[in-house]
């Protein structure tokens, strides 16, 4: 074993500090700090283009950063994915042709020093019920499946997978996370990327809200969704002062074009209540869920941000 | 140290790939008993006809064998299979190994096959002979080993296919597999800078006994210097931009 650097306990799977990384003109990361306790499960949210996959694959030493350092369990990337301390699940790929799908499981299985059982990773995995066939011959979703299979097989303490359920339907996907779940609950560390923020609250402990290649929230699945999941109540109220909207319980912000105004809410249902009591003669009312690509923009632009 | 189940299942696939084993293989073989069938004199030097087609058909074979396996990796690159293996233990030389050897496999299969095909069209060595002819041919495929490996950082999936069969067809053709190109002059001497000039003369040499001459040691050990630089280079800056 390798001592840990300063400020990192045994506790920590992943701690990366001051991660950059650019692409030519594009900087695609701009600075990412992320510690990861062991056994905890967390989601990397943002939508495309947030830098959640260069983070991922600096993470696990498929990509260098510019500056910044990674350290898993007190190692480099490359000596911990050496020491078959990593599953990992890319974001793209097939899988090599001519071998059945056990046999493709059973041939990664032989290169990790401790793998699971074949069996027991494809039985996870939910691709037993296609073990045999030729891996040229399995749909979009059946390769996810072999693929998450391979990442399992390595009975490693940390799995990371990229956008998982990209090429899965929604039955795929509820299949998917409850196996992921299944493999989380053995104690493991798992970080996912993804761009949902329903997968993110429903199946990780924590949410990494990624923007343009910043952190721009973090924290355990409730406070994320009152930042980013919150409601929108639009209604038509003249001559109000956006002062007193503001002071309504639940609004975070306020807006205002023409008569119509728009409240940005944390808890919708309180506000409503408020709204109706102290403006008895609004109309029009609305209220719908904000959608995330909104949240991403609310919190993307504050000042500093917004220079280039 | 290869891991032995991996190897097995990179084996298999080579086994399983029929166009492979069509082109390394049944090309060259069919080639030789069409053309050394009926023709069975002496073609330079005391060297049969039926001889000097085995090995130069062999190192034809063995040369689409070597490089096709290395070159297979451009493949797996394509669909991102390389990138998944780079988040594994497995060791970038033991991946290139696994390679080699399936290719060293497929190279040998058509040794046998062919030297089966010479034995039963009368060519006749002792066992000394085909060893040393073994041997020889096993080096002689080191540099293309090597090509294989490069091509398959190299190019793209689309382009192997000419890519391969125009490289190997260049280089037996002018290492004189489908009969002596030239036999002297300037020509000559730039013929036997090619290591496949030395592959198609390992049947002479083992006629002849006493091994290849040193110009042709030099001459396989400075095209496996030289591509191995290449090679190294191409992974690096194939491996650097992912």
């Amino acid at each position: 074993m390798t001592d840990a650097p300063r400020g990192e306990t045994s506790h920590d799977t992943i701690v990366a500090s001051g991660l950059t990384k650019s692409f030519g003109v594009v900087r695609a990361v701009r600075g990412i700090n992320l510690k990861l306790a062991r056994s905890s499960t967390v989601a990397l949210l943002g939508p495309n283009g947030a830098g959640k996959t260069t983070t991922i694959d600096m993470l696990i030493g498929l990509t260098q950063p510019d500056a910044g350092t990674v350290s898993l369990f007190g190692r480099s990337p490359r000596d911990a994915v050496k020491a078959g301390m990593i599953g990992a699940m890319t974001q793209t790929g097939q899988l090599i042709e001519y071998l059945s799908v056990r046999e493709l499981v059973t041939m990664m299985a032989a290169i990790y020093p401790a793998p699971l059982d074949v069996e027991e990773a494809l039985r996870i995995s939910g691709a037993e019920d296609f073990a045999e066939r030729q891996t040229r011959k399995l749909s979009g979703g059946e390769t996810q499946r072999v693929r998450f299979a391979i990442a399992l097989v390595a009975d490693a303490e940390l799995l990371v997978l990229d956008e998982p359920t990209v090429a899965l339907d929604v039955e795929g996907r509820r299949d998917f996370w409850s196996a992921m779940r299944a493999f989380a609950a053995r104690g493991k560390t798992v970080i996912f990327a993804t761009h949902y923020l329903e997968e993110a609250d429903a199946y990780a402990d924590r949410i990494v809200l990624m923007s343009h290649g910043r952190i721009v929230a973090d924290g355990a699945p409730t406070e994320i969704k009152a930042t980013v999941g919150g409601r929108i109540i639009r209604a038509t109220l003249p001559d109000v002062d956006l002062t007193s909207l503001q002071a309504l319980r639940g609004v975070t912000t306020v807006d205002r074009k023409g008569d119509a105004v728009t409240l940005n809410c944390s808890d919708s249902d309180a506000t409503l209540r408020d709204l109706l009591t102290a403006f008895p003669q609004v109309r029009d009312i609305e209220v719908r869920g904000a959608g995330l690509e909104e949240a991403f923009l609310e919190l993307t632009l504050d000042p500093d941000e917004a220079a280039p | 140290m290869i891991e032995m189940t991996y190897l097995r299942y990179e084996v298999l696939r080579t086994w399983r790939n029929r166009r492979f084993l069509l082109f390394s293989l049944a090309f060259p073989l069919v080639l030789f008993l069409a053309v050394a069938g009926p023709h069975k004199g002496v073609i330079e030097d005391g060297v049969s006809l039926p001889l000097y087609w085995m090995t130069g058909m062999i190192a034809w074979g063995s040369m689409v064998a070597v490089i096709s396996s290395g070159a297979r990796i451009a493949a797996e690159r394509a669909v991102g299979w390389t990138r998944q293996l780079r988040v594994t233990p497995l060791p970038t030389w033991s991946y290139f190994s696994a390679k080699i050897f399936c290719g060293y496999m497929m190279a040998l299969l058509s040794m046998i096959v062919l030297f089966a095909a010479g034995s039963l069209i009368g060519v006749r060595l002792d066992v000394t002979q085909w060893l040393v002819m073994i041997g020889l041919l096993l080096v002689g495929l080191v540099p293309f080993a090597v090509m294989g490996i490069m091509f398959g950082h190299l190019l793209k999936l689309d382009s192997l296919g000419p890519a391969i069969g125009g490289v190997t067809s260049l280089f037996a053709l002018l290492g004189g597999a489908y009969g002596p190109l030239v036999t002297s002059g300037f020509l000559f001497d730039v013929v036997k800078c090619l290591p496949s000039y030395w592959l198609v003369q390992a049947g002479k040499t083992a006629l002849v006994g006493g091994g290849w001459p040193l110009e042709a040691w030099v001459v396989v050990a400075a095209w496996s210097l030289v591509l191995s630089v290449l090679a190294v280079r191409v992974y690096q800056r194939d491996t650097k931009r992912i």
